[in-house]
């Protein structure tokens, strides 16, 4: 009875995600859009779009290989199994064993070296611009989220990611100056795997400095849907990432009644909407950066990351 | 069992004359690699049985070969048969490889003879146990696979390639010439059991950790001795390149673990510092150095050189967790390095291989004249994606798992008690992570200017796909890095009794952990499913792809590339590899290789183009190589007066010489 009540919840996170992503990138837009003084799209619109383009003919180019049709369906596939492990409103999920935190970095590293191999597939100059500034990006916020997960692992002794976030809620945690550079490291590498501003512009479509819409510019139709969903899967894990590490309070733990599994669907909703405020107000306030700072950028998050974990391996209760 | 290696040893290496013999080139093909393939796959059942079964006790053999007195002593212990085992795998199916490959060998005769004699060099050096035998092994794979190196010795750089592998190859068998000569101690014996019941003193055992560091680090291509590597790798016939990056540098890293783990006694705190700082600082700079590169093979010989590192930081953690009893942890790391051992090899070859496909196909090396060979050799491109994903440590692949395990040997060591180990391991760790991603970065660039995109050439225009045989060998490994990396725990299990003869521990059973998961330390801390993985993401996406298809829309319609309405008819306006790399060399190649760019732009009516030129240095060769041979040849040109002294001066020359010695000999105590 116990496994078909965990098998419901992790299957309800996992739809829960799919329902979500959407409307948290329609949220940030709307709230955007109000900052800057305009009325901006609905925040369905995100939903509306999906369908329009599920229901498009794809126009694929005359030299797309194999690879360029299948790698939408990959990256939708790895985005999601990466989220569907990270703990929204319920710790310990019944699959949470069968991935730790490492092997989801390295999920959505999955799906980066395949969008990146799609972007060469045409062979455009505008897909080669964009694979070759993602993998730059990737090649140190890649490293960068490792040294994050070796920080929190060392303080959570484990790292699975229910465990930590187990780990999180409960008090003996404290406050640490690890966890505080591990903090701002997160949010510095979560910035730049979203492709948002200073290091992208996911509004953008004709300008030099383009990098995640540089890759996707040849795709369309269905194609286009299911790399768009795994853009705002990708923004949701993040943000998931971090509410359930760094503000895990509501989340309702193994075992917990109904009530407390409500009362854990609310706050996650009410964290990701503080989430996608702060994020919508932090992209306000600030100007996109030169696309050769970004390395600096995360270079800063790196050796935020490495110093966290230094401080661990010199004392467990810094 | 150790004689039944032999005999299939001995098979190998009567094949080489017998190659001769047969004077037909496409008979001597057929039979020398058939009867190659047999006798690996041979060795491999040989050796598999040696490992997993149930009797632990090495079986030994003597031949009354080698020094009178002592006689070639061979061992199959479980360190000899996982090594062997991974050697034949390699030599198997690089001989299965071969047999279509060597179809448009311009070089037959070059090639045949010393192909089974290199293979069976390989095998001599994981099962000798005495250091003459082992030595002489050693040389023997040596020479055989720089007469490999040197088959097609017309073409431009190779000869240089060879001079410089002969070199570095004679210098690292003299290190550990000198290192076998400490351990062996005044008393002189050379056998494996005598060396293992005598312990150095601690000053003897750290020279002869740094003769087996430089010795077996030349060979397997640790940084600053790198530098022959990327040259000599590429040269031989791609299945003999596959066979040298993805086995024989195996085979040298055999040699340090012999050496360090086992012959050597309980090891010291700081060692495992001296092997992390190379391990580290390898993986870095291998895998930059290949992202520079534009000749597909050197790239990939580049890239065996970051996997070293892997290798290395694996077993220098292990030897840090040995020296201050850890033995759990010790097993753990050392498990994850042997591990990448094996998936290393594994998926190099598999790489190597399409190399050699894609060489044979168009002609061509340099990417900068390939691409778009996804539509001519669809194949040889699937496998050689699996190849490019494992290698980038993309679950649900084999290499993922082994880089995992790393991570997990690294979470294990705040542990230690040295203070030197709290600062280095940490930086270790991120170096490996920095290494991860750039190699994932280096294999979009090598798989996406490759395979990707439009021909540059007429040559890739037309490539062909490959014959049956390639293929197949192909398949085989591609097959492998899937199954590896989807049930790691049968493959971690088979290296227990390694891990349990080096550092006295090993890790948990893995096959019995429901599901087929990964355990390495505690289920609460730790675990990693590839079978269930990989499931969820192939069910999700034909999921996806038929819930899509059903229900949205299925049209599809080709047309002309977007481009954002710029579009072009020239290949050559699509990125190159030089091009897909220079965001991350202007992010570290500043640093690493002193990259320079000059933009060119003529005045406005002046016709000529603009240009814009990269330089890189490789700071390792003019700092540390080019000083010794200008510092050589500085001492030979002085030498060489010596050739033009008269008879008298020669006579008083020797006189001299022998007074000196007199006087030597009178003064020593």
């Amino acid at each position: 009875m116990a496994v078909i009540f965990d098998l419901a919840v992790q299957g309800a996170q996992m739809l829960l995600v799919l329902l979500l992503a959407p409307l948290l990138t329609g949220f940030v837009r709307k709230v955007k859009a109000r900052f800057l003084r305009r009325q901006g799209p609905p925040v369905i619109q995100p939903y509306r779009d999906l369908v329009r383009l599920l229901r498009k003919e794809v126009v694929l180019a005359e030299n797309a290989s194999w690879l360029f049709r299948v790698t939408p369906y990959l990256i939708f596939a790895t985005t999601w199994a990466a989220c569907s492990l990270v703990p929204t409103f319920r710790t310990g999920l019944l699959f949470s064993w069968s991935a730790d935190l490492i092997a989801i970095i390295a999920l959505l590293g999955s799906a980066r070296f395949f969008l990146a191999l799609a972007g060469l597939d045409v062979g455009t100059s505008f897909g080669g611009v964009g694979s070759s500034r993602e993998v730059m990006i990737a090649s140190l916020a890649e490293p960068a989220m490792l040294m994050i997960v070796f920080t929190l692992a060392l303080i959570a002794g484990s790292t699975q990611l229910s465990t930590m976030a187990g780990f999180m809620i409960s008090p003996e945690v404290g406050l640490r100056v690890s966890l505080g550079l591990a903090l701002i490291a997160m949010i510095m590498v979560a910035i730049a795997e979203n492709a948002r501003i200073p290091v992208d512009n996911p509004a953008t479509h004709l300008e030099l400095t383009m990098v995640h819409e540089a890759m996707v510019l040849e795709y369309s139709g269905r194609h286009l849907a299911l790399i768009d969903l795994s853009a705002a899967l990708k923004l949701l894990l993040y943000v998931s990432l971090i509410a359930c590490l760094f503000a895990p309070w509501g989340t309702a733990a193994p075992g917990a009644a109904p009530q407390a599994l409500a009362i854990g669907a609310a706050a996650y909703i009410g964290k990701l909407a503080v989430g996608g405020f702060l994020l919508a107000l932090f992209e306000t306030a600030i100007a996109k950066m030169q696309v050769f700072r970004v390395p600096e950028f995360l270079g800063a998050a790196l050796m935020l990351g490495l110093l966290a974990t230094l401080l661990l391996f010199v004392s467990r209760s810094l | 069992m150790a004689l039944l290696a032999i005999i299939c040893l001995a098979v190998l290496i009567a094949m080489a004359p017998v190659a001769i013999a047969i004077g037909d080139f496409s008979r001597a093909r057929h039979v020398v690699y058939g009867v190659c393939l047999a006798a690996s796959f041979a060795l491999l059942v040989v050796a598999l049985t040696a490992l997993l079964g149930s009797s632990g006790a090495p079986s030994v053999a003597t031949l009354p070969l080698g020094l009178p007195w002592l006689g070639a002593h061979f061992r199959l212990d479980a360190l000899s048969a996982f090594f062997l085992a991974v050697v034949n795998l390699g030599g198997a199916a690089a001989s299965l490889f071969a047999i279509g490959y060597g179809r448009q060998e311009r070089a037959p005769w070059r090639v045949l003879p010393f192909y089974p004699a290199f293979l069976a060099g390989m095998s001599l050096v994981v099962l000798a146990d005495d250091a003459f035998t082992f030595l002489v092994s050693w040389e023997f794979m040596s020479l055989s696979s720089w007469a490999l190196v040197m088959a097609h010795h017309r073409e431009s750089d190779n000869a240089h390639a060879g001079y410089v592998y002969l070199v570095m190859a004679s210098f690292g068998t003299l290190a550990l010439l000198l290192a076998f000569g400490m351990l062996a101690g005044p008393d002189g014996g050379y056998a494996f059991a005598d060396i293992r019941a005598g312990h150095p003193s601690a000053g003897l055992a750290a020279l002869v950790l740094v003769l087996a560091l430089i010795g077996a680090g030349s060979k397997a291509g640790l940084v600053p001795l790198h530098v022959w590597l990327p040259l000599a790798h590429p040269a031989a016939p791609s299945h003999v390149s596959a066979l040298m990056s993805g086995v024989m540098t195996k085979v040298a890293v055999y040699g340090f673990v012999r050496i360090v783990f086992d012959l050597l006694g309980p090891p010291e705190w700081w060692w495992s510092m001296v092997v992390l700082v190379l391990g580290g600082a390898t993986a870095v700079m291998g895998v930059l150095y290949a992202l520079m590169q534009h000749d597909l093979k050197r790239l990939l010989a580049y890239h065996t050189v970051e996997n070293i590192g892997i290798i290395f930081i694996g077993l220098g953690l292990a030897l840090a967790f040995k020296a201050y009893g850890m033995e759990f942890a010790a097993a753990l790391a050392l498990t994850a390095g042997l591990l990448h051992v094996f998936n290393h090899s594994i998926f190099k070859s598999l790489l190597f291989f399409g190399a050699g496909a894609v060489l044979n196909a168009t002609g061509e090396r340099d990417m900068e004249h390939l691409g778009g060979l996804i539509h001519r050799m669809p194949q040889t491109a699937f496998v050689f994606l699996v190849g490019c994903a494992a290698i980038s440590a993309l679950p649900p692949l084999n290499g993922f798992v082994s880089e995992w395990l790393t991570f997990q040997a690294i979470l294990l060591s705040p542990q230690l008690p040295s203070w030197g180990l709290k600062f280095l391991v940490p930086a270790v760790g991120a170096l490996l992570a920095l290494s991860a991603a750039l190699a994932a970065a280096c294999f979009v660039k090598a798989y996406g200017v490759t395979f990707l995109g439009r021909p540059r050439t007429p040559a890739a225009e037309r490539a062909q796909e490959v014959d049956q045989f390639s293929l197949s060998a192909m398949y085989v490994f591609a097959a492998l890095c899937l199954i590896a990396g989807i049930v790691p725990g049968f493959f971690i299990d088979a290296l227990a009794p390694v891990a349990q003869s080096l550092v006295g521990n090993s890790m948990p059973f893995q096959a019995g952990v429901e599901w087929l998961s990964i355990v390495p330390i505690a289920e609460g801390r730790s675990s990693y499913n590839g079978l269930l993985v990989f499931l969820f993401i192939a069910s999700s996406g034909m999921l996806a792809a038929f819930a899509i298809h059903r229900l949205a829309s299925d049209k599809l319609r080709r047309g002309p590339a977007w481009d954002c309405g710029y579009p072009d008819a020239s290949p050559a306006m699509q990125y190159t590899a030089d091009s897909f790399a220079q965001p991350i060399r202007r992010g570290f190649g500043t640093i690493v290789f002193a990259a320079r760019e000059q933009v060119e732009i003529p005045p406005p009516g002046d016709l000529r183009p603009a240009r814009l030129t990269a330089e890189l240095r490789d700071l390792v060769w003019d700092w540390l190589y080019a000083p010794v041979a200008g510092g050589v040849s500085f001492a030979a040109d002085r030498l060489n007066r010596l050739q033009f002294l008269t008879i008298r001066q020669f006579l008083s020359l020797v006189f001299a010489a022998l007074v000196i010695l007199l006087l030597v000999l009178a003064i020593w105590p």
